[in-house]
């Protein structure tokens, strides 16, 4: 029996997957455009954030309508109110991507030179949490929000080895200040953005357990 | 699905400071190697579409259910164990064991014909006034199984009061409906009298309606007031415990809200127990809830628990309509 409940958090949930795409893509093009110095791909990221932060209002306000109309309880609560936070956290990623973007800008106009460390590396292992984290929303594996979860560590981890390589950098020569500022500004982008998959990750094991495991795991 | 994320031991080994400048790439967008990043929505096909909704079958789910029951650890108002009921050959009530405890509001849910009501009614043996109803194991109440011979009905029905889905009033004063048991138990004192009926319509929120016309027929008041007199009628007698037979089903919203209301505050002095067909209103009102299906107690718990995390499968699809 398909209620009318059911149908609007089917419709919720194929809306929610759309924003992670949308993120997803974002930052994508956010980590090539530091890559491949492309200030275009930069200026795509960044147009495109309206689109992203119009969809969250959409959403937030879809979730509100369905607590409203329908008074959701058990499993279907849970899922709502995890919606209303990763939304959240989506939309962040989203404005993340576009500070990485603005960096990326920046940097093209400085002379090429070579990252500091591995920031694809980096990059690559952040995405995969955002996309790990949203695999999981998808399938309510809590096992996988789990792995995402315990991934936040080695961001962290790579985040401060950042700092220190650049921090000995501008020890070395200060005038690489105006080069290695930014790529640290990045690296935290990034680790950031790691903490918002993490976050999504925990609202999933809480849609699928029912035990708020923030601050525990 | 492969998993997202990587284990640390299965990441890439780094590339020592990877190229980043003009040789980087041609500004076109390479596809990830574990697959399109863009999953999706647009395309049924793609990784990440939403698997569809289950709808159980309870007759599947019902298969080797062991129930959860919570054990409550506050003082028992009624003890019930091992209750089975007959109607002539239907076994309406199936080894029913749970404990209602003192001053809490106890809410039975469940779908029609899953036995609530006929659980609700044997507290009180209101069941006795039904023919062939047979009835095994005990509901004890200060240790004493109410279905013992020596138990005077009358005396029980005293102690465990009960309002029903329609209400009841007596085609005679608000006064005298309230003061009835009271008049039935001998108590004729009309300073008495009229203390307690003051006091019990103070209770239920309709002495300031009623105060001037108390000796005007109670089928003048609306539903829901007439509802509230039941509701005054029922506690004056002073029982411990208040059985509602969904006390709300016949009333509007605002009505509906007042009960609710009042039945928080009755809890305080009595226990109430309430089988209610709106599940909002029960996670509203209750503090325990007994989800009943097929005339067994499928799962027990704190209402919280019930509406957030039940523990049992067919529980949580009864309580999210997922039943077909």
């Amino acid at each position: 029996m398909e209620t009318h409940l059911h149908r609007e958090v089917s419709q919720l949930k194929g809306r929610i997957l759309e924003l992670g795409a949308m993120v997803e893509n974002s930052l994508r093009k956010a980590v090539l455009s530091v890559t491949q110095r492309n200030p275009e791909l930069a200026k795509e990221v960044i147009d495109g954030d309206g689109d992203i932060d119009a969809m969250e209002v959409d959403i937030e306000e879809d979730c509100l309508q369905i607590l409203a109309l329908y008074q959701p309880v058990a499993s279907d609560l849970r899922f709502i109110v995890a919606v209303l936070k990763l939304n959240n956290d989506l939309e962040r990623i989203g404005d993340l991507a576009v500070n990485i973007a603005q960096r990326a800008e920046a940097l093209a106009a400085e002379v090429p030179r070579e990252m500091p460390y591995d920031f694809q590396g980096m990059a690559d292992k952040v995405q995969q949490m955002v996309k790990g984290s949203l695999d999981a929303l998808v399938n309510l594996d809590a096992d996988l929000a789990r792995k995402v979860h315990r991934s936040d560590a080695e961001i962290d981890a790579l985040h401060r080895d950042v700092y220190r390589r650049v921090y000995e950098g501008i020890d070395h020569n200060p005038r690489d200040a105006r080069f290695l500022i930014p790529v640290l500004t990045i690296a935290r982008h990034l680790e950031r953005i790691a903490d918002h998959a993490t976050n999504i990750a925990e609202d999933v094991i809480y849609t699928v357990e029912g035990k708020i495991r923030r601050h525990q795991l | 699905m492969e998993s997202g994320v990587q284990s640390p031991e299965k990441v890439k080994p780094k590339t020592l400071l990877p190229k980043f400048g003009p040789g980087a790439g041609a500004g076109e967008i390479p596809k990830k190697p574990e697959g399109p990043i863009e999953p999706s929505m647009s395309d049924p096909s793609g990784e990440r579409a939403a698997p569809p909704r289950r709808v159980s079958n309870p007759s599947e789910l019902a298969k080797g259910l062991v129930p959860s029951i919570i054990d409550i650890d506050e003082p028992a108002a009624l003890d019930v164990q091992g209750l089975d009921l007959w109607y002539g050959t239907m076994q309406a009530l199936h080894q029913i064991t749970l404990v209602i405890p003192e001053h809490r509001v106890t809410a039975f849910i469940g779908p029609s014909g899953c036995g609530k009501s006929t659980l609700l009614r044997s507290f009180n043996r209101m069941n006795d006034l039904v023919d062939n109803v047979r009835i095994t194991g005990s509901v004890l109440l200060d240790g004493k199984n109410v279905f013992d011979p020596d138990i005077d009905v009358n005396m029980l029905r005293r102690r465990i009061g009960m309002v029903f889905q329609k209400s009841n009033p007596f085609p005679k004063s608000i006064f005298e409906n309230v003061a009835y048991g009271l008049q039935v138990e001998g108590r004729t004192r009309k300073s008495e009298l009229h203390d307690i009926v003051v006091r019990s319509l103070q209770r239920v929120g309709l002495w300031d309606e009623v105060k001037d016309r108390l000796d005007r027929s109670a089928l003048d008041l609306s539903g829901g007031q007439q509802q509230r007199l039941c509701i005054a009628r029922a506690i004056a007698v002073e029982p411990e415990i208040v059985l509602m037979d969904e006390p709300c089903s016949a009333l509007d919203p605002i009505a509906t809200s007042k009960v609710e209301e009042l039945i928080e505050e009755l809890k305080h002095d009595f226990t109430i127990v309430i089988v209610t067909h709106n599940m909002q209103q029960a996670a509203r009102v209750s503090d325990y809830t007994a989800f009943l299906w097929l005339g067994r107690v499928v799962e027990y718990d704190q209402t919280q628990t019930i509406f957030t995390n039940p523990s049992q499968q067919l529980t949580e699809d009864y309580i999210t309509g997922r039943f077909g």
